[in-house]
């Protein structure tokens, strides 16, 4: 396969992945703002983790200055001009999608572009009439919808495993990302067990959906422990960085040409890293130092797909 | 001039011609509202496949779709025998000239063409001299536009001999055709053309001397007007559609990057013009280009289809001297007529054609697409007054022909059934041999008493059919 096609492809769904990913995390920051804060009690700080998260509050600062809700939100979600913004991210999957259009199967081609013209429809009214959740929800099952057509139709071939591929590093990323910054908002010397502990826990569950899994794997409240462990190194949850390293190792193995080898290696080194750690050593080196390395050697495997498939030779 | 057209239906006293008979007694019986369903139907399915073109100058880059005619162009099995032979001979005629003209130049040496004709065209390529390629093929797909004037008498207008387009839309609109109305192809027999793209395969595999080659289509992109067009045949044919980024040359070979590394590329189905092939030995501004790929190609390490140069035979300065190239080097009678040209860089012509403007249509020598051209009798006086200053000040740069009245074919418009005028264009491929898929494309200008059928001026198409008596 040529290696534009398989980077149009590979990058259509991480931004698809991607948009879902930004809408996870304004769902979890924007049900947190409406609760009662310890501090200023504006919930400004929570509608801002977002942008901290994505690199793009400074962004946001050089435009529009002071943090305000109304601004925050537009900028995050809709604004075509912040490339971070879930408007941005669709229309990046759209146009990827549009060149490989004789690629990927009408159904899936289908849903992309309607997805992109809906969002267009909605950018013009204003989340304001929509409402943020009823938003986070629509990102949210439009990409599940994309995943089903992607399932359920695509041949089994190598446009097939690249689409998988981005989908895989783009969710490895975004978990990461948003556990440690949950984690960050709690601070390390957090009390366990508080209510703001639970709270913040299990918004981050809820957001990932993942809360029915916890409840069914640990039968108690949320700590910190395990909210790590089971977001890092479950290997049944589906979000988890273990659960999404398998499954790019898998895929990178299954990929012809000897030219991936440093790619297939990492992915492999890192997986088989996850496989043999337990929670307490990750905990030992700290969480947030553990994730933000773990961050680093995502975006070192990303690079080594680049170089091997995308922009080969 | 006296303005009479030939219907391709109706005869002069009206009654149907015996080709289009099984058809005209199918669309008495069809109830109005069923083909009024049936055609919306049509719009929604081209729609929906993305069958569309990007205009140009449209700054919202707008992609549309080319107005599709349910009533077909009928030719009956014996005038296409003529057709082919006249098009296959007109082909082989052109690909001999470019030949001679890249190498011994006979035909200017004989005094038949004038030599600064050929040699200062801007489409003459100084690199493709004495340049030897496979099998002697120059134009591998050609488009020969055809139309039939007042007695039904077939001329050549043009010859398309560097990147025709519009066999897509002959392929989809046959296929649309059967969705529609099956009954129509159960009633009689209708020569098949879905073999197009295999045939197009085997012409692309048969100019390289390569054993089974790697072919691709190149695109300048998915801005193009006709990527639709590029992307339909790559996936036709089963082969990679790749942009100038996607291949690179090395050691005076092609290589496309593929996910599995480099791999060989022998033949370039090209949708380019040569001046964006190579930014090294062309227009150094190309983003679309290969840098390099000339000098593969002079290597004889990939073949291009078509050649480079090939746009020196299909110039309209060089259109008048196509009958005596026939002659000169298959030593044959044209079996297609050429239509009367007078070349405005001849005083006397020139004179001739200043004198009857309001008559005639001017060409740019080197224009395409139905843009820089005047169709005098539908001008106004002013758009006469304006051509008339560019012409004196350019005259080289034209050619004027007689305003043929185009045959006209029934057509759905909005208030019913009415005649429009038609061209037609089939496509010619020489490979191991010459050869055609019957019918080609059939395009219509839907406006009243227009003749011009180009799609980026209002045109449309219809289904074109090759049907035995």
């Amino acid at each position: 396969m040529l290696s534009r096609t398989a980077a149009a492809l590979y990058w259509m769904s991480r931004y698809l992945e991607r948009a879902e990913n930004l809408a996870r995390m304004l769902d979890v920051s924007y049900s947190l703002s409406l609760m009662p804060q310890d501090g200023s009690g504006d919930g400004l700080d929570e509608l801002a983790m977002p942008l901290q998260i994505t690199g793009t509050l400074e962004d946001y600062r050089n435009r529009h200055g002071a943090l305000d809700a109304e601004r925050l939100l537009h900028f995050f979600a809709l604004d075509g001009d912040n490339p971070g913004s879930i408007f941005s991210c669709l229309r990046a999957a759209r146009s990827n999608a549009h060149v490989v259009r004789g690629r990927i199967s009408a159904d899936m081609w289908e849903n992309i572009n309607a997805t992109w013209l809906e969002m267009r429809e909605i950018a013009s009214q204003g989340l304001g009439g929509y409402g943020i959740s009823a938003f986070c929800e629509w990102v949210k099952q439009r990409s599940h919808l994309y995943r089903g057509a992607a399932f359920g139709t695509s041949l089994r071939n190598d446009a097939f495993r690249f689409i998988r591929l981005g989908t895989y590093i783009e969710r490895a990323d975004n978990s990461l990302r948003l556990l440690d910054s949950r984690y960050e908002m709690l601070g390390e010397q957090a009390e366990e067990g508080s209510a703001r502990d639970y709270y913040q826990w299990s918004a981050l569950l809820r957001a990932l959906s993942v809360f029915e899994a916890f409840s069914e794997i640990y039968r108690g409240a949320p700590d910190k422990r395990q909210v790590a462990e089971l977001l890092i190194l479950r290997e049944d949850v589906p979000r988890s960085l273990r659960a999404c390293l398998g499954e790019a190792a898998l895929i990178l193995a299954s990929l012809p040409g000897e030219n991936g080898r440093p790619a297939q290696r990492m992915a492999a080194e890192l997986e088989a890293r996850l496989r043999y750690t337990g929670i307490e050593e990750i905990l030992a080196t700290g969480l947030h130092a553990w994730l933000s390395e773990c961050i680093l050697h995502i975006n070192h495997l990303a690079g080594a797909i680049h170089s091997a498939y995308l922009e080969a030779a | 001039m006296a303005r009479e057209f030939y219907d391709e239906m109706y005869d002069g006293s009206g009654n149907c011609r015996s080709h289009y008979r099984e058809f005209a007694r199918w669309l008495a019986a069809t109830p109005a509202e069923q083909l009024a369903r049936r055609r919306q139907e049509a719009d929604l399915l081209f729609h929906r496949a993305g069958i569309t073109f990007t205009l140009y100058g449209d700054e919202q880059g707008t992609e549309r779709l080319i107005p599709f005619d349910t009533i077909p162009r009928s030719i009956p099995a014996r005038e296409w025998k003529t057709i082919e032979q006249g098009c296959i001979q007109r082909v082989k005629a052109l690909n001999m000239f470019l030949a001679d003209l890249y190498h011994e130049q006979r035909i200017l040496k004989a005094g038949i063409i004038p030599a600064e004709q050929v040699l200062a065209n801007d489409q003459y390529q100084l690199a493709m001299q004495g340049l030897d390629l496979h099998r002697d093929l120059y134009a591998h797909i050609a488009g020969v536009d055809l139309v039939r004037d007042g007695d039904g008498t077939y001329y050549v207008l043009e010859d398309n001999l560097r990147t025709p387009s519009g066999v897509s839309y002959m392929l989809e609109d046959r296929k649309m055709m059967m969705r529609l109305f099956p009954e129509l192809f159960a009633a009689q027999r209708i020569a098949p053309i879905d073999h197009y793209p295999s045939l197009l395969l085997a012409t692309l595999k048969s100019a390289s001397a390569v054993d089974d080659p790697c072919v691709v289509v190149l695109t300048p992109g998915h801005f193009n007007s006709a990527y639709f067009e590029h992307a339909f045949l790559a996936r036709e044919m089963g082969v990679e559609l790749v942009e100038g980024a996607d291949l690179f040359v090395r050691d005076e070979q092609v290589f496309m990057r593929t996910t599995a590394g480099p791999r060989r590329v022998d033949v370039i189905y090209r949708r380019l013009d040569d001046a964006f092939l190579d930014p090294l030995a062309f227009n150094p501004d190309s983003m679309l280009g290969v840098p390099g790929l000339l000098s593969a190609y002079r290597a004889g390490r990939v073949v291009l289809a078509n050649a480079i140069g090939t746009g020196v035979a299909d110039d309209k300065s060089i259109y008048p001297y196509v009958p005596e190239m026939i002659r000169f080097y298959l030593d044959e009678a044209p079996i297609l007529a050429n239509v009367p040209t007078w070349q405005c860089r001849k005083p006397a012509e020139l004179s001739h054609v200043l004198a009857h403007l309001p008559e005639l249509v001017v060409k740019e020598t080197q224009g395409s697409g139905g843009y820089g051209m005047l169709v005098g009798p539908t001008a106004s006086r002013a758009e006469i007054e304006a051509f008339r200053e560019r012409l004196k000040a350019n005259p080289a740069a034209y050619i004027a022909q007689p305003t043929l009245s185009l045959s006209t074919c029934p057509t759905f418009v909005e208030q019913g059934v009415a005649p429009r005028h038609i061209d037609l264009r089939p496509f010619v491929l020489s490979g191991r041999e010459t050869r055609l898929v019957p019918g080609g494309l059939t395009r219509v200008a839907l406006r009243e008493g227009s003749l011009v059928v180009n799609s980026s001026q209002g045109g449309g198409t219809k289904d074109t059919w090759v049907v035995e008596d």
